[in-house]
């Protein structure tokens, strides 16, 4: 059972590689072998280096170049509805990630020590794989039923949903490669049930739930459909105050925006590096 | 099966959560999908199975046919891209590998709109990429890229091939190099050690990934709006303009459901395929 | 297993505790409008297009009246309407919608009947904008801007003025994949309809069938569907001709003042955006003082300069400056002209029949 929970929900072992891995290399590579990747990173980056590039553009336009020009990024932190929109993504994203990672690594450990068959797991997964216009649709009338009015918290619940499946799949797929002697030896040595739970084997998950902690908050930032049924027309997330500036267009505002999230998400991975590194590594 | 500590508390928070948040949202579309709509949206409750009867109308089927033919070839498309690149990853040394994979996923921080935007940018009639190839003097008049199946297509692989490489990737890794090594030692050549060895136990790996990048093709509205011009509607156009536009909830509801419905399908069948190859080399 | 059981137990016991909660919710705002109160003492929450209204709107209705007020964007009518409609309490006082669907949100008992008595800038419209047939009396709405639909154009790409729908409908070889048509509500079909002769609110079946048949052949000669960057396209050269609202034309012609705007012969639509008060609201004072505070011939000068729309105050549009007309053409489009087309009412169930018509044309390949 760890091989096919290692294997069907794997997407998130791959966030294991944030340790320094204790793995020999695992295939030998043929010389050329970097190019599709090389080929693959030009795909993916180009519309980003358009956006960075036309950031500086002076123009109201988007589409057409008028010369180089700073004057979008002062303009950006002076525009409310941008800052706050911001500031409404951070806090959803926050929230969810929080309730995410607490019911994920319960659900997690839960599901790999007390069931059997794979109902449980598969339900508590479904989240991540169904269509988000279904769970945003389906929350819509949900709360518009009980006459719940919208606001963040619906949206932060909203998030929570999916949330909470990637994080019970990473840790889940981390679960299946713990060493349960640790476990035995602890309790073997009179710790009771609680203390073990705590002192080993949370701190053996760690790696894990931080990676699905991430994951869920990466996700939540940039989610659009689901926020986009949930939220209260006055607390727009971010993905939504930018749709709702398509109306005239792109302005080069929007990509200064883009920009500046992608500098400060280099940044946070460079120090989680860092940190990482100092914090010494568990195994 | 320890029972040191009762499963309830680990179990059912969660379970609970699920249950309220999802479980009961979605049933109760479903339970709507079977009610008239309201003159202003809402639900007026007269059973009736027509809204699962309209499915069946051409103009509605043909788009989901047709949605599920562009998210086939955005799969296909994203595994034969996204295979050497997770190949390459995994055979990066520790500390490539993490930058690599970071940098699969930093696009994903910046948002997905704006990227969407900068395409267009790029591949209008008036766009970069026709800029160069005129002043290059490659081509005299500007190619079409944009507005097209084609442009959704890659559109919707520009947004997912993440999504594709991380399983992948994954589950390359996790191969026990000494198996290959067995295959090299008795004469393989490496070729034959990728394609007798490697390539079978990679399968359920990039199965996840083809179901990871099917499943929100399918439901995508934004790209056949911006980069399909509008011309080309999927199933999520559908259910998006049945909320908004005519305000029928039932339908829209039936329309997600259907979509729902197929892709459990499609994972039900990726699960049996995989645990069958998962458990074929074994048994030899 | 007894767990689930357990489990399954506490669930259906959480689900009748919230649904026992929130059926007690209140159901908010409803209250009797009172003249005298003291609009200071209330907050103002608005939703309007983004960039539809001038930058320092809100501070300066603040500064005017004291109501601390907040501005929020929504991206179209159908979104908006969606939360209104769903929602217990949407938080927004005043919503700007267009004309059909105030109509529509009127009908649904979502709208606060206008006390006029906090609004003597109505007699600063013209006679015709308070009576429109989606709200005759401005019973709910009053409008704020209005307009038509038309081709906007480059003569220097297209060689020639166009002055029919046929022009784009079915465009001359040179200009197929120049083209980009509307497709949002009732924009689509609106061509199509006039072309052939019949009202933008028929509801009959035959000409509907005409007119679909028509964009579905009308269809691969476009470049896209465009509502909100055809303008764009004009300016960079990637389309020659465009559906578009008059109003928007206008952003195009500000970065090339070459373009142009023409109401085909056939003629078109009439459309108005309006302001309307929530029946939820809890500052209906405040918010018919914003409305008031819009229609102060002053203040919607400054609107309709800024986001270069027709207004249908009267004594705004006298005030404006004739250069700017002389810049942006539609601005002098007048109002006896602007009668001649036709408003676009909510047809309640037959509405179906344009959502159909609108999914049929755009699933066609």
């Amino acid at each position: 059972m760890a091989e096919t929970t290692a294997t069907t929900n794997p997407s998130t072992t791959a966030m294991r590689e944030l340790e320094p891995a204790v793995r020999p290399r695992a295939v030998r590579k043929p010389r050329g072998i970097l190019v599709p990747l090389w080929i693959g990173y030009v795909f993916l980056y180009l519309p980003i280096l358009v956006v960075v590039i036309m950031s500086f553009n002076d123009s109201e336009n988007l589409f057409v170049w008028r010369g180089f020009s700073l004057r979008w990024y002062p303009e950006l932190f002076a525009d409310e509805k941008i800052m706050q929109g911001l500031g409404n993504t951070l806090i959803v994203a926050t929230g969810a990630t929080a309730i995410a990672t607490v019911l994920g690594t319960l659900l997690a450990y839960g599901i790999q020590h007390y069931t059997r068959g794979g109902l449980i797991r598969a339900f508590a997964i479904a989240p991540a794989i169904l269509p988000d216009l279904l769970l945003g649709i389906g929350l819509l009338t949900f709360f518009s039923l009980l006459s719940i009015t919208l606001g963040l918290h619906s949206v932060i619940l909203a998030h929570a949903v999916f949330a909470t499946a990637f994080v019970t799949a990473i840790v889940l797929a981390r679960m299946a490669n713990l060493d349960p002697s640790l476990e035995e030896a602890s309790r073997d040595l009179g710790a009771g049930p609680v203390r073990t739970f705590m002192r080993v084997t949370l701190p053996q998950l760690a790696p894990g739930i931080v990676a699905g902690a991430l994951l869920a908050f990466t996700l939540s930032i940039d989610e659009f459909v689901i926020a986009f049924f949930t939220t209260a027309p006055t607390q727009p997330t971010l993905p939504i105050v930018i749709y709702s500036m398509v109306r005239f267009g792109v302005t080069p505002e929007v990509n200064a925006l883009a920009t500046i999230l992608l500098l400060v998400s280099i940044v946070t991975v460079i120090v989680a590096q860092r940190l990482t590194r100092l914090t010494g590594t568990t195994k | 099966m320890r029972r040191g500590l009762a499963p309830a508390p680990f179990l059912a928070p969660g379970i609970l959560f699920l249950i309220v948040f999802m479980a009961i949202p979605v049933g109760l579309l479903a339970f709507y999908t079977f009610f008239k709509r309201g003159r202003f949206g809402g639900i007026v409750f007269e059973f009736t199975f027509d809204n699962w009867v309209k499915l069946l109308e051409p103009l509605y089927l043909g788009v989901i046919l047709q949605s599920i033919g562009l998210a086939l070839v955005v799969t296909l498309l994203a595994l034969a891209i996204g295979y050497p690149m997770a190949y390459a990853i995994a055979g990066l040394s520790p500390k490539w590998r993490t930058v690599a994979l970071v940098a699969i996923v930093l696009p994903f921080w910046t948002n997905f709109l704006i990227r969407t935007y900068a395409w267009i940018l790029l591949l209008n009639n008036a766009g970069w990429v026709n800029q160069w190839l005129q002043g290059l003097g490659i081509t005299d008049e500007p190619i079409s890229m944009l507005y097209t199946p084609q442009a959704i297509v890659v559109g919707l692989l520009y947004m997912y091939l993440p999504l594709m490489v991380l399983p992948l990737y994954a589950s390359l890794q996790q191969l026990d190099p000494a198996l290959r090594e067995a295959a090299t030692n008795l004469g393989a050549t490496p070729w034959r050690a990728f394609r007798t060895v490697t390539l079978p136990l990679s399968i359920p790996g990039a199965l996840t990934g083809c179901i990871f990048v099917f499943v929100p093709a399918m439901s995508n509205f934004v790209i056949p709006e911006l980069i399909g011009g509008g011309k080309t509607i999927m199933v999520g156009n559908l259910v998006r303009d049945q909320f908004f536009e005519a305000r029928d909830w039932p339908f829209g509801a039936t329309l997600a459901l259907l979509l729902t419905i197929l892709l459990v399908l499609v994972i039900l069948v990726q699960t049996a395929v995989s645990r069958r190859l998962t458990e074929g080399p074994r048994r030899g | 297993m007894p767990t689930t059981r357990r489990i399954i137990a506490a669930a259906a016991g959480t689900i009748v505790l919230a649904f026992a909660a929130t059926s007690c919710s209140t159901g908010g705002g409803g209250d009797e409008i009172d003249p005298s109160a003291d609009i200071t003492e209330q907050t103002l929450t608005v939703s309007i297009w983004a960039d539809y209204s001038p930058e320092d709107l809100a501070e300066q209705f603040e500064e005017a009246t004291g109501v601390k007020t907040t501005i929020v964007n929504h991206t179209t009518n159908e979104d908006i309407v969606a939360k209104l409609t769903a929602s217990a309490d949407p938080g927004i006082d005043v919503a700007f919608v267009s004309g059909q669907y105030a109509q529509a949100l009127g009908e649904q008992g979502l709208l606060a009947e206008l006390d006029k008595s906090l609004i003597p800038n109505e007699e600063n419209l013209y006679p015709e904008a308070t009576q429109l047939p989606y709200d005759e009396g401005n019973v709910y709405s009053e409008p704020y801007a209005w307009g038509t639909t038309g081709l906007c154009y480059r003569p220097d790409l297209t060689g020639y003025d166009p002055t029919s729908w046929n022009d784009l409908l079915d465009p001359k070889p040179e200009l197929v994949g120049k083209t980009t048509m509307l497709s949002t509500d009732r924009w689509l079909s609106m061509p199509a309809l006039k072309a052939q002769g019949a009202s933008i609110n028929t509801t009959d079946d035959a000409e509907l069938e005409a007119a679909k048949a028509q964009l579905i052949e009308t269809k691969p000669t476009l470049l896209a569907y465009d509502d909100t960057t055809f303008y764009s396209k004009l300016v960079s050269g990637e389309a020659a001709m465009v559906e578009a609202w008059d109003g928007w034309c206008n952003y195009g012609i500000a970065e090339d003042p070459s373009i142009k705007f023409v109401v085909p012969d056939e003629g078109a639509d009439l459309w108005v955006d309006t302001m309307t008060v929530l029946e939820s609201s809890e500052n209906k004072e405040a918010a018919m003082a914003f409305i008031n505070y819009i229609l102060d011939p002053e203040v919607q000068t400054w609107v309709a300069e800024n986001i270069l729309y027709k207004v249908p105050n009267k004594a705004a549009m006298e005030a404006l400056d004739p250069a700017l007309i002389e810049s942006y053409p539609t601005l002098g489009i007048t109002v006896d002209e602007l009668m001649e087309q036709e408003a676009i009412i909510d047809l309640g169930e037959d509405s179906l029949k344009y959502v159909d018509l609108n999914a049929e044309v755009l699933a066609t390949n």
